[in-house]
């Protein structure tokens, strides 16, 4: 038997803490290890500085196409062409447009989510859809502007949004269809679901492009942006509908039972018990399908319409700027990899606070 | 005991009953839907007359009319449109399994890489997935096509390998293979080769279970599947030359001719896709639970033999099925060649032979089909696989 | 050959997280044959002990010889060390892709290199033992809490270690389930293994344990006899635990 005095803690001793142990520890703890740092530095010696040289240290900030010395980037061709990048051929004058509505946006989101009373939020629901569009197309006393002129983010950015916001109410409806006890309406929603996922987007942008009008009596002018939204929304519709009803398989079946028990008709229980808890549980891979949505509105440019890809080629064919593709790219590859990065860390953060939410 | 009357059921109006509501459900749905069928088709017909445009098959017989700049068989401009279709379909296959071949190899080294102890390799790793997982895969083909590859030199002044293969704005140059009628010892020597791995294999297994030695399967595997060809070769007088291309003029001829459309278009698909395989290899590793190498370890196993026995199986099995959805997701976006013009399926036959025929239905739902169907038979295989390998559980 | 004294050793083995002294000279000494059980609340160290015995986990100051062997930063030197000590997992840790047979053939053939038709017979005399033989082949996942305990145990035993080690065996079991392990244990106790347990079954301790220690925040606090441990508690640290353990 034995009995021992109490023992202060000590600090770690120098050899196994601190900046050497580290590098030993992650960097050099064998040859193989040293050898794959060294070679990891030779890469970034030979990548990373001639591409910070090219993209600042050399390149032209500000002055005249006459003027450009440098050899690096020359920015003064977004600076030059900014504008088309954003609005397309958008009029000038009426910029303040699109502008107010991106204001509204903002304003009503942050109005959203702090004001808790649900006749306001409805009606920042409701009037938001109409007031842009107004906005954007014309009526009502202002001027109306063709879609044909809507270009840049600006038409990226309206792709992008009625194609999330459009097809989240009918993917939620196939994903209830997929999993409903009718074999008819089950049949119909897996058929949707496997054809649109087996087929890629541009021969559904395709379809939607060249087929739909012939749907319709011929008289019926088909507005070719709206075309493209059709096409984008009934894709994207498919693709969430997967996502949740994979939140809806993870709802176990205890709800089911227990709104049934409480009287719930089928509508009931799906609004009120299970749709709410499947969506929450769904919320991270949904918003990597957005992020996928914003990057698949690129696939418009290859039917015709100018989202702000389409616009580097246009705008790098201007006989007085020739040649400054590689600037133009890489302006809106930093514009995208931004958003989607962005969104694909707000994801992120959601799903932590999941995990620490449900322990 | 007082028997209980059973009381005749109330009348439960057949609208309240919710077997006979489905039914209604059901039918209103399927009426629904031949309504709708009924008007867009009706309208169809009747666009379809007033253009004068033409239906049925038989486009697919008649004359295309159009040159194709690469294809793995026989083409030219008399060749039907089913032919083109077939031209299409092969640039389709050839550009997919490119793109599967280099994604599956990056995607897992960059996998394995981010789960390295080696913080430069781990947090590498991280910013390649992180770039190119977060620019459209259209961005990417575009840019390869329209910025790096434009900027290669002409083919007067070629980036030059070993004097055989010339890397120039028109496209990758490399020595061909002409194969004489001796080259089929060599094919039969590699036949032969592979079975005897699979011998090997069988045999190596036997005398573990009978003597617990172990044999180098791999490596003696690798070593005969390489020396058995190459010896014959050899021993049959080289029956192979390299027809090397040569630059003519302003461009090269002979030898094979990768366009840099097949170029950036392969490139762009790889790298994009090798970032989702990446994430998937991860995955599949990272699920593996710690409890199970540690109790590998105790028990005193090699790593090389944890890695085979204890973690790859069941990292796979997490592994294979995204894996196998992103080699889907490649074959789908190599419809992208459209906006570059790499003659694949939608380039040429939903693209060039629809301008051409004005059939646009017949034609799109032709290519839609195609890859529906390899979409299903990848599915059903997948399913078929998973269900046999599942881990068997209460 | 002069017999061991001893088959497990730790002299003065310190060991830190970053800067956090997770082991303070940590002394202890096991006879051939001897059982150890180290009790303590969570985060004391106790697992980190046992688990440092058999290397999965690493300390920075100190010494420890398992068998006469020391153990070094050797590769080698390390997996000739487990062969000798088996240790088993609270969660247990079966591979779930194998069928049990295989879990415990896995080890004999690969590591001793025996052949496949010996190590399956070894492995079902194991499985008689812990008395489900029948249950060879299914699948982990396919077994109780309690089976698949009893079938870890057996997996270590194919390679007939010298030293046994106990992870809190049962705290991942049912109740119901608690006490076919710890049969198990009891028999394997009887006839003359050495081991080292980690557990909160007091029961189990008193049965069997020649010694009883406690460990508080990274060190041992007292050991004894398990009667005198449990009836005479010297320290007040172990009072404080003895009652917080016992009172329900």
């Amino acid at each position: 038997m034995a009995i021992y005095e109490t023992k202060q803690a000590r600090p770690a001793p120098s050899g196994t803490k601190g900046l050497v142990h580290w590098l030993k520890e992650n960097l050099f703890s064998d040859i193989t290890s040293s050898i794959l740092t060294i070679l990891s530095f030779i890469l970034l010696y030979i990548t990373i500085p001639p591409l910070l040289d090219w993209m600042i240290f050399d390149a032209t900030w500000s002055g005249t196409k006459e003027e450009i010395t440098k050899d690096g980037a020359r920015w003064i061709f977004i600076y030059e062409k900014f504008n088309q990048f954003i609005y397309g051929f958008y009029p000038e004058e009426q910029y303040w447009r699109p502008n107010l509505v991106l204001a509204i946006f903002i304003l009503y989101t942050i109005g959203f989510r702090n004001i808790n009373n649900t006749l306001a939020r409805a009606f920042i629901i409701i009037s938001f859809p109409i007031i842009s569009v107004v906005l954007l197309y014309g009526g009502f006393g202002l001027e109306i502007i063709p879609t044909t002129k809507w270009g840049g983010l600006l038409l990226t950015i309206v792709v992008a949004a009625v194609g999330i916001i459009v097809s989240f109410p009918i993917g939620i409806i196939f994903a209830l269809g997929r999993q409903s006890n009718m074999p008819i309406i089950r049949t119909i929603s897996v058929m949707y679901i496997e054809f649109i996922r087996g087929v890629p987007l541009i021969t559904l942008l395709f379809m939607s492009s060249v087929i739909l009008p012939l749907f319709f009596p011929e008289n019926m002018d088909f507005d070719k942006l709206l075309r493209a939204l059709i096409g984008i929304t009934l894709f994207q519709a498919a693709y969430i509908a997967e996502v949740i009803r994979g939140g809806l398989q993870a709802i176990p079946k205890g709800q089911y039972e227990a709104a049934d028990s409480i009287g719930l008709n089928y509508w009931q229980t799906m609004g009120l018990i299970i749709l709410p808890q499947a969506l929450k549980i769904s919320i991270p891979n949904i918003v990597g399908s957005f992020i996928s949505l914003f990057k698949d509105t690129t696939l418009v440019l290859i039917i015709g319409l100018f989202d702000v890809l389409a616009m580097v080629t246009l705008t790098s064919t201007d006989p007085n700027w020739l040649g400054f593709e590689t600037e133009g790219y890489v302006f809106v590859t930093f514009i995208y990899w931004v958003i989607c990065f962005s969104m694909s860390k707000y994801a992120k953060s959601i799903e932590e606070k999941f995990n620490t939410d449900h322990k | 005991m007082k028997k209980i009357k059973k009381e005749p059921q109330e009348n439960v109006a057949f609208y309240n009953n919710p077997e006979k509501r489905a039914i209604i459900y059901q039918i209103l749905a399927l009426a629904g839907i031949f309504i709708f069928t009924y008007f867009i088709l009706n309208n169809m017909f009747i666009n379809i007359e007033k253009r004068g445009i033409n239906t049925g098959f038989d486009f697919l017989s008649s004359e295309a009319g159009f040159g194709i700049v690469q294809s793995l068989i026989e083409y030219d401009e008399s060749n039907s449109h089913g032919k083109v279709f077939i031209v299409g379909l092969l640039n389709t296959i050839l550009v997919s399994a490119i793109g599967i071949f280099f994604a599956s190899i990056l995607g897992l080294l960059i996998g394995i890489g981010r789960l390295s102890k080696n913080f430069m390799i781990s947090k590498l790793c991280m910013v390649y997935v992180e770039t190119f997982r977060n620019i459209p895969i259209l961005l990417q083909i575009l840019f390869w096509y329209n910025v790096v590859l434009a900027s290669l030199p002409s083919p007067r002044q070629s980036i030059n390998y070993f004097d055989s293969i010339f890397f120039n704005n028109r496209g990758l140059y490399i020595p061909k293979p002409i194969l004489e009628s001796g080259f089929i010892a060599v094919i039969i020597a590699f036949i032969l080769a592979v079975i005897a791995c699979a011998y090997l294999v069988k045999w190596a297994r036997k005398k573990h279970d009978e003597t617990g030695e172990e044999f180098p399967v791999a490596w003696t595997s690798i070593a005969i599947l390489i020396a058995a060809p190459t010896l014959v070769f050899f021993v049959s007088g080289t029956p192979a030359t390299l027809e090397y291309a040569q630059l003519k003029g302003f461009n090269f001829t002979g030898g094979w001719t990768l366009i840099p459309e097949l170029l950036a278009l392969a490139f762009a698909l790889s790298i994009y896709t090798a970032t989702y395989i990446a994430e998937a290899v991860r995955a599949g590793i990272e699920a593996v639970p710690k409890g199970q190498k540690e109790a590998a370890h105790a028990l005193g196993l090699k790593e090389h033999i944890i890695l085979k026995k204890v973690v790859l199986p069941q990292a796979l099995r997490v592994i294979i099925p995204p894996v196998i959805n992103q080699y889907l997701n490649l074959t789908k976006n190599s419809s992208l060649a459209t906006a570059i013009g790499y003659p694949e399926l939608v380039t040429i036959f939903a693209g060039t032979s629809l301008n051409q025929v004005g059939q646009a239905i017949e034609i799109i739902l032709m290519t839609m089909a195609v890859y529906l169907t390899i979409s299903i038979v990848i599915s059903i295989i997948m399913n078929y696989i998973n269900e046999k390998i599942k881990i068997k559980e209460r | 050959m002069s017999e061991l004294e001893y088959m497990i050793e730790m002299n003065n083995v310190n060991k830190w997280y970053g800067d956090f002294h997770v082991l303070k000279d940590v002394n202890l000494k096991v006879k051939k044959g001897e059982k150890i059980v180290i009790c303590g609340p969570s985060g004391s160290g106790k697992s980190t002990t046992i688990r440092c015995m058999n290397r999965l986990e690493q300390f920075q100051e100190g010494q420890i010889v398992i068998n006469g062997l020391e153990l070094t930063e050797d590769v080698k030197r390390i997996r000739e060390i487990r062969t000798h000590v088996g240790m088993v997992f609270q969660h247990f840790n079966l591979f779930p892709h194998l069928s049990i047979l295989e879990n415990l053939i896995l080890a004999p053939t690969w590591v001793s290199k025996k052949p496949r038709n010996e190590a399956i017979e070894t492995a079902m005399h194991y499985l008689e033992r812990v008395k489900i033989a029948e249950q060879a082949h299914k699948y982990p996942n396919q077994l109780s809490g309690g089976q698949q305990q009893r079938v870890a145990i057996a997996r270590c035993l194919c390679n007939n270690p010298e030293i046994m080690l106990f992870d809190e065996p049962t705290s991942a079991l049912d109740p119901e389930m608690i006490g076919e392990v710890l049969d198990v244990m009891v028999e394997l106790a009887d006839e003359g293994i050495t081991m080292v347990c980690v557990t909160h079954e007091m029961g189990f301790a008193k049965k069997v344990a020649d010694r009883v220690i406690f460990m508080d925040a990274g060190q041992i606090v007292e050991e004894n006899t398990p009667t005198e441990f449990f009836e005479n508690p010297q320290s007040d640290r172990l009072k404080l635990f003895l009652e917080q353990i016992l009172d329900h």
